[in-house]
């Protein structure tokens, strides 16, 4: 079967305002996530669950929040690593003080509370564009980063921050082996991506990239740019803070400031430019990049070095993987600045007319 | 009242480091636009090609000169720096014109781990020590005018010194030479620059060259005073706020944006930390950026414009 669209009629409505408009997208993405809930449980190993795809899960989560931001409003972040520690830290709050809040509950609160710290962050932003306004949530990270690490009443007077939470359960459903935090969380990313494909094809989505595009013509046929803005600050970090959430419960299970540190917002950042910014397949395929790549690399350079005949340190492995990643993420700007989603609907295109391109 | 003024001093000294620093980002940021994230990174590089040379040259030539070890090696680092800098312009710069800040930004993100890993790579990751013979020992000060006195660093002076001058320096080249002129004009507009033929790709490597140079000079004091680590990358993320509070495109500043922050840091952490529960120089700087983002957007020197991106 070609993946074609011609012949393809849109007689209502509905069909014509499908989020998959082409049947054969529609089908794949059925079968992938087909195949997620139903095929990759029985072929992979609990090493692969737990190093790659729960890390991928829930990076491109948060990489879809970052996306809402950076890619559909256009106003660049670099304090999601923040977000992610309120929703984580603020989730672990609502678990430990409300007594009979369920895990998945607290997640969600916990990703509310984000969203309102991500809405004060976001004030600035009314006032500056672009690297100016970088530098003031590089405020909201450092200033996070201080309270998770000093103020003892957010970690429950742990020392050094560092809190824990128990195996987690959903309506009976006790979440401890690998597989179950898989499903957990593919369960929740699915959902969210279809909220967030629906927002941005709706008329919030509209603002936000109407503001993105050009901001005074935005205000001029109409659109608030304070209640656009800040709209988007909040939905993206709700997600972040989702995210925060659950890659503290689900994948950490205990943890300290330092698992959102700054890093952790520039390496979102880069799994938004790197997939394709405004693009909700680009979030996962940057979250897969950024996930795969280091851990490719630390396999793969030894194996290498190997092959010269040279003795390979575990330090310089570790430096050799930074210059790397380094290298490129420059290479990948330079040769596709729109980033592996752009390399996608390219590839779309060239299946549209194939196998008779002219 | 002598605590009072020993933190004041003390604050003024790592306010003009981090002037230092954030000299890096402006010149380059009006030069060329490009937000360079990488700064940090090119002081842990200068500082830690700085000290091994140091290291190695004496080894190599087998001499024992400390001083003309340690003039040799600032020349080998300058070369290095400057290579450095040839080499940003020639693989990434020239390749990413006119694409969008974000993408710029990311881009020195990428050149800013590169040069880490590169770095401890070629030079190794240990804890270096930069010896240039500057005077250790603390003296005290004003005890005529009040009891005790007050206790400062030789070392501090010397560097105070040392970046007065370089910004002097600074300041005569980019007033008095014609490459200085050039800079200025691509600063203030890239295409009339331009059509007036003044190479482009020419003056991107020279200021990154010039970069380079005060990155280096931020390295040997900083390294100096506390050792060549990997931790010295971060002092460009310290110096962010300063480039905010001061103007991105303004080198006066870049200095005394650098100043009061230095001095607002020491004097909040030990006036105000107690409170608190302390730590706060790290986030204080940046809440100070912020306050200044919302009523004053243009920074203290910056030129107004309605927007800025």
């Amino acid at each position: 079967m070609f993946y074609r669209e011609n012949g393809q009629f849109k007689t209502t409505y509905k069909s014509d305002q499908q989020v998959f408009a082409i049947p054969q997208d529609r089908w794949a993405i059925l079968a992938i996530i087909a195949f997620a809930f139903l095929g990759i449980p029985l072929l992979v190993d609990e090493y692969i669950f737990r190093a790659i795809l729960i890390p991928f899960l829930i990076l491109s989560l948060a990489a879809l929040g970052v996306n809402i931001l950076v890619g559909y409003c256009g106003q660049i972040t670099l304090g999601a690593g923040a977000f992610m520690a309120v929703g984580a830290y603020a989730a672990y709050n609502f678990l430990i003080r409300v007594s009979g809040m369920p895990a998945l509950g607290a997640i969600l609160l916990g990703g509310l509370t984000a969203a309102a710290v991500g809405i004060v962050f976001g004030i600035p932003s009314l006032r500056v564009r672009g690297l100016y306004l970088a530098v003031a949530t590089l405020a909201a990270q450092f200033f996070c980063d201080w309270a998770f690490l000093r103020v003892k009443w957010f970690t429950n007077d742990s020392s050094s921050g560092s809190v824990s939470v128990a195996d987690i359960s959903l309506m009976g459903w006790t979440i401890n082996s690998a597989t179950d935090k898989y499903l957990f969380c593919l369960g929740i990313l699915v959902v969210f991506s279809l909220m967030a494909k629906n927002l941005v094809r709706s008329a919030i989505g509209r603002q936000w990239m109407a503001i993105r595009d050009m901001d005074v013509a935005a205000t001029v046929i109409g659109i608030r740019p304070m209640y656009a803005k800040l709209s988007a600050f909040a939905v993206s970090s709700f997600y972040v803070g989702v995210a925060g959430g659950l890659w503290g419960f689900v994948h950490l299970g205990s943890w300290e400031p330092a698992a959102f540190s700054i890093d952790r917002s520039f390496q979102l950042l880069f799994m938004v430019i790197i997939g394709g910014m405004g693009s909700i397949a680009g979030s996962f395929f940057g979250a897969a990049f950024i996930v795969i790549l280091p851990i490719f690399l630390n396999q793969m350079l030894p194996l290498i070095g190997g092959l010269f005949g040279l003795e390979v340190s575990i330090a310089l492995v570790a430096h050799v993987e930074i210059m790397v990643f380094g290298a490129l993420i420059i290479f990948f700007l330079i040769v596709e600045p729109h980033g592996i989603a752009r390399l996608w609907s390219t590839g779309r295109e060239k299946l549209r007319l194939w196998p008779f391109p002219h | 009242m002598s605590f009072f003024l020993e933190t004041l001093l003390g604050g003024l000294m790592s306010g003009m480091l981090y002037s230092l620093v954030a000299l890096g980002f402006v010149l380059i940021y009006k030069a060329s636009g490009v937000f360079n994230f990488a700064q940090g990174a090119m002081v842990l590089f200068a500082a830690l090609s700085m000290a091994r040379f140091s290291e190695w040259i004496p080894e190599w030539l087998g001499m024992d000169n400390l001083l003309m070890a340690n003039l040799l090696a600032i020349v080998v680092s300058v070369v290095v720096m400057f290579a450095v800098a040839w080499l940003i312009e020639r693989l990434v710069l020239r390749h990413l014109v006119n694409q969008e800040g974000a993408t710029l930004l990311m881009a020195t993100l990428g050149i800013g781990y590169f040069l880490d890993g590169l770095g401890q790579t070629v030079f190794g990751s240990d804890i270096y020590k930069i010896d240039v013979g500057m005077p250790k020992e603390p003296v005290m000060m004003l005890e005529s005018v009040f009891e005790g006195g007050i206790l400062i660093n030789k070392e501090d002076f010397v560097a105070a010194l040392i970046s007065a001058m370089l910004v002097l320096a600074l300041t005569i080249f980019f007033q008095k030479t014609s490459t200085g002129r050039a800079l200025r004009a691509v600063a203030d507009d890239h295409q009339a620059a331009q059509s007036i033929g003044i190479p482009l790709g020419r003056i991107w490597v020279i200021v990154w060259c010039v970069a380079g140079i005060t990155a280096l000079v931020a390295g040997i004091i900083w390294g100096s005073k506390l050792g060549v680590q990997f931790s010295l990358q971060t002092v460009a993320l310290r110096a962010l706020p300063v480039v905010i509070l001061g103007g991105l495109t303004s080198v006066p500043g870049a200095i005394i944006g650098g100043l009061i922050i230095g001095v607002g840091e020491k004097l909040s952490e030990v006036f105000l930390g107690p409170y608190v529960g302390g730590g706060i120089e790290i986030w204080f700087a940046y809440m100070l950026a912020l306050m200044f983002l919302l009523f004053r957007p243009q920074g203290l020197f910056g030129e107004k414009i309605i927007y800025r991106d």
